[in-house]
């Protein structure tokens, strides 16, 4: 069965992308990461703690055949994420093109993305050759914007980031997905494997899912649940659901029943 | 030489290069970015790289994140 995922000049089998924050170790969360069946994985940039030296590396805790995408998360603004980026990218050595998730956030209460900056930095990002994720609003203007911007893709929350609402609303992810010539990925706010079954059953190429699994009790089990809970989605997907109705329609037929006149 | 590192105030000795800084301040060179007053340094040029009485540097690694 030949389902791949292409973007930004990687082909992925797996259509679950997962973090890497908040694990209680770096065991634990290579070990979510391998169970996730994921084969990208996002990575904040922060100062180097300069008073704490030779300890173990994140790197040194994801497998090598992950494709790493940093993020640009606790940035407020345009220039904070533009600079974040290039920094990744001096980090990654390597690739004129790589992929960033743009997060550029509005308020730590809420989270949610400041789609103003997200476009201005998205726009200037682009023209410097980075292929461009950006978290937005379940907005379909702003997606659409976004796409114009030439982003490689455009990520919707579904619910507000780290909050576990799950997909909160549907239709507007629909829009979204009717619209876009790029590929769609919800990112923020899945809370359990039926929230990852219920995006990709809509349509959407991929799920970014950390919190849902690293604050999960059991961190590994729920990696497991959420790779099949995606695939199943997927195939759901494909398959075609069949149409709501509001009346019944039975599945045996209603002819030839014992006793009829 | 005074400069700002992540932040904070440091007093450096004179003719520091970027890599000579890394050096000073006990960093591995190979899983660090250096940005100088906004922009970034390049690892090909850490070495050629000289600081100036007043930088601000950020020097910044991968950690975890969503």
């Amino acid at each position: 069965m030949d389902d791949e995922f292409v973007l930004g000049g990687h082909r992925f089998k797996s259509r679950l992308v997962v973090g890497t924050g908040k694990y209680k170790d770096f065991a634990t969360m290579k070990a979510a990461l391998v169970a996730s069946g994921a084969e990208m994985v996002t990575v904040a940039v922060r100062r180097l703690d300069l008073n704490a030296r030779g300890e173990a590396s994140l790197l040194h805790w994801i497998p090598k055949e992950m494709v790493l995408l940093p993020n640009t998360a606790g940035c407020f603004n345009a220039d904070d994420a533009v600079r974040t980026c290039r920094l990744a990218r001096e980090l990654q050595l390597g690739g004129e093109n790589p992929l960033v998730k743009l997060e550029v956030l509005s308020d730590p209460t809420t989270l949610l993305p400041d789609v103003e900056e997200t476009l201005k930095a998205a726009r200037q990002l682009v023209s410097e050759g980075f292929r461009v994720l950006p978290y937005t609003s379940d907005d379909p203007v702003a997606a659409r914007k976004l796409e114009e911007a030439g982003c490689a893709a455009v990520m919707p929350l579904g619910a507000p980031i780290g909050s576990g609402l799950g997909l909160c609303n549907p239709y507007a992810l629909q829009m979204i997905l009717d619209q876009a010539k790029v590929p769609v990925i919800v990112d923020a706010g899945v809370g359990t494997a039926s929230d990852c079954a219920q995006c990709m059953e809509l349509g959407v190429s991929g799920l970014l899912v950390n919190t849902a699994i690293s604050g999960a009790q059991d961190p590994v089990l729920m990696a497991t649940a959420m790779k099949l809970a995606t695939e199943a989605g997927r195939l759901a997907f494909k398959a075609g659901r069949i149409p709501r109705k509001l009346y019944g329609n039975a599945s045996s037929p209603l002819s030839g029943v014992i006793g009829a006149r | 030489m005074r400069a700002t590192i992540n932040g904070e105030p440091l007093l450096l000795p004179e003719g520091l290069s970027v890599l000579s800084l890394l050096a000073h301040l006990k960093v591995v060179a190979d899983r660090v970015a250096v940005e100088r007053n906004g922009a970034v340094v390049k690892k090909a040029r850490h070495a050629e790289e000289l600081l100036s009485d007043g930088d601000v540097l950020e020097i910044v690694t991968f950690v975890g994140g969503g």
